[in-house]
């Protein structure tokens, strides 16, 4: 399983209700149902891979993750997920205002766009960046929002949320393995792993 | 739905399967019905393919579309030509697996494939119904096949199954039985026909009425309305298909010939595929119950039926888990009802999941093989089957 997932399914409790948006093959979900007897629901946009989930015994909507959330009742659910997902969003500050409604907590992950390497390469080529994390051209990216880590601190913040947890990483690997970084991580983590809730934690 | 009812192409088949009947609902025992109309003797028509094991857990009801009836799998003899109308996806190691599952289909109320229907003795005039018949509504089906599985002492069923007016009774199923239904799977279906679904079927209706041989239904001792019901077939086939699928399998090709006839004779392949569909269909189906079945379609409203108007309160006494697939060249039940019937799902919390299968073979994919939907099916059916275990 990709690192940062590893760390995501880490902080979910037992017994608890999870939605995974934009959940892949149902690698997390099927993880969490059989180690953690979670009930999750996941929401995909690919035919093969909502497929490939009900193969998995994963519950799973085809869809589009800002129009599916939208039909859940408030708090349906302990934890939703939006896992590197957040920098292909067009709207993602409703999203997130909308994620915090149907789950009492959320976990984001996101490429950390401040990364010192993303920083040379502007500083001293000139292009816009690329790198394992990031392979796309400008043109072709499906990433269209710039975030730094520090960049989602200050959102949480300023929408009046709080951050319960947080991990930066750098992954290597193909994602697979990877390590925390404490120390300057807006600089030095590839990922940024954030809980969030609103601040009466959801739980009135 | 059509006819693509040819022998699996590995030869894989469930085997032999006969057709057995249930009579109940003797006078004065009769159901009621939703209309309040009193209704009996009815006989159902079944067939069953696979083991029921130990516990009874391991049963599957799968309910047919308009034009299919008790025969899903197999052959009814050695020399018979044709399977059943699911052959592909029902038999050992297929989607749904006899090898695992004891799996049971009955024709329809309002039917005419051995079920009580219009073309059944009415015991209050000693012939057929005709019009006599009340109208039924997929609950009634639904009650009548619940009435069936009381019969062979069935209480719980792993999965319901059913595509198009097959699915609508998958519905019923489980909001009208929660606890017996631990799954209910869902293809190409709707919780309530469209208005353009209607107007096709009040076509085809009309049709069959304005026969000349339709004589007010009462038709069973000489001519039959066959050239309304060929005509009601060809429409309903155009609707099952796809424009794609129409263009890919005739485009404008001509039948047997290089130069139009210039009269009105079948010139384009599509017309004497057409004419071919509905003289076929007369053969075997009668025209009383193509205004049932489709009638019985029209009324069906979730909503209305269910929930004061409400889906969402419609569905809250759901206790299965559902898995719903549609197809993108279904211009019949398109995704969007599909996904119209998911959200309200979603609204009450249930364990729903939701596929839309790239297809041009309109409303019919479901019932033409496709790898994807079989796998799912399997998958889910297996998934459902081992949380049903572990539940116990």
């Amino acid at each position: 399983m990709r690192y940062d997932l590893q760390i995501i399914a880490s902080w979910i409790e037992p017994d608890s209700r999870v939605l995974d948006l934009g959940c892949g093959e149902g690698e997390l979900l099927s993880f969490l149902k059989k180690e953690k007897r979670v009930s999750g629901t996941g929401i995909e946009s690919s035919e093969a891979k909502v497929t490939k989930c009900i193969e998995n015994g994963v519950q799973v909507l085809q869809g589009d993750i800002t129009e599916e959330v939208h039909d859940y009742p408030d708090n349906a659910f302990d934890y939703v997920i939006l896992s590197q997902t957040l920098q292909q969003v067009l709207e993602p500050d409703l999203l997130i205002k909308e994620l915090l409604r149907v789950g009492k907590k959320i976990i984001v992950s996101f490429p950390n766009f401040s990364y010192w390497s993303i920083r040379l390469q502007i500083l001293f080529f000139g292009y816009a960046p690329k790198n394992r994390q990031l392979p796309y051209e400008w043109y072709n990216t499906p990433n269209i929002r710039i975030i730094t880590i520090k960049d989602f601190r200050r959102f949480v913040k300023e929408t009046g949320c709080k951050v319960i947890r947080e991990v930066d990483i750098n992954t290597h690997s193909d994602n697979l393995q990877g390590n925390i970084i404490n120390f300057l991580p807006n600089l030095r983590a590839t990922y940024g792993i954030f809980m969030v809730s609103r601040r009466n934690n959801g739980e009135s | 739905m059509s006819e693509y009812i040819e022998p699996d192409r590995d030869g894989i088949s469930v085997g032999q399967v006969e057709k057995k009947i249930h009579t109940f609902a003797e006078p004065p025992l009769e159901i009621v019905l939703e209309s309040g109309a009193r209704l009996g003797p009815i006989t159902v028509a079944y067939e069953t393919m696979g083991a029921i094991n130990a516990d009874k857990s391991n049963v599957i009801l799968i309910a047919h579309a308009l034009s299919g009836d008790s025969h899903v799998a197999g052959y009814y003899s050695e020399d018979d030509p044709k399977p059943g109308w699911w052959d592909t996806m029902v038999g050992p190691g297929k989607g749904i697996d006899t090898n695992k599952y004891f799996v049971i289909c009955s024709n329809v109320l309002g039917g005419c494939m051995g079920t009580t229907g219009p073309s059944s003795e009415n015991p209050a005039t000693g012939r057929p119904y005709g019009l006599a018949f009340p109208v039924v509504t997929i609950g009634d089906i639904v009650k009548v096949q619940k009435e069936l599985l009381d019969h062979l002492g069935i209480a719980k069923l792993l999965a319901v199954v059913g595509g198009s007016i097959g699915g609508m009774q998958v519905i019923e199923w489980a909001i009208s039985y929660p606890e017996m239904v631990a799954s209910a799977i869902l293809l190409a279906t709707t919780t309530r026909h469209s208005a353009l679904a209607i107007s096709f079927n009040e076509i085809g209706r009309q049709a069959i009425m304005s026969d000349p041989n339709f004589n007010k239904g009462d038709y069973y001792s000489g001519a039959k309305p066959d050239i309304g019901l060929a005509l009601a077939r060809m429409v309903g086939h155009v609707t099952y298909l796809s424009d794609e699928a129409m263009r890919d399998k005739f485009g404008r090709r001509l039948q047997d010939r290089d130069n139009l006839s210039f009269d009105f004779d079948a010139n384009f392949q599509v017309e004497s595929y057409l004419r071919y569909q509905g003289s076929k269909f007369v053969e075997r189906f009668d025209a009383n119950s193509f205004l049932y079945i489709t009638k019985a379609a029209d009324y069906f409203d979730v909503g209305r039926q269910h929930g004061h108007d409400s889906e969402v309160e419609a569905f809250a006494n759901i206790k299965a888990k559902i898995l719903t697939i549609s197809f993108t060249s279904d211009w019949l039940y398109p995704t969007y009802q599909s996904r119209d019937m998911v959200k309200a799902m979603k609204k009450n919390g249930l364990d729903v999941s939701f596929c839309e299968i790239e297809a041009t073979c309109g409303h019919d994919a479901f019932l033409l093989p496709n790898e994807r939907q079989s796998t799912m099916i399997n998958r889910f059916l297996k998934r459902v089957s081992e949380e049903e275990t572990n539940a116990l």
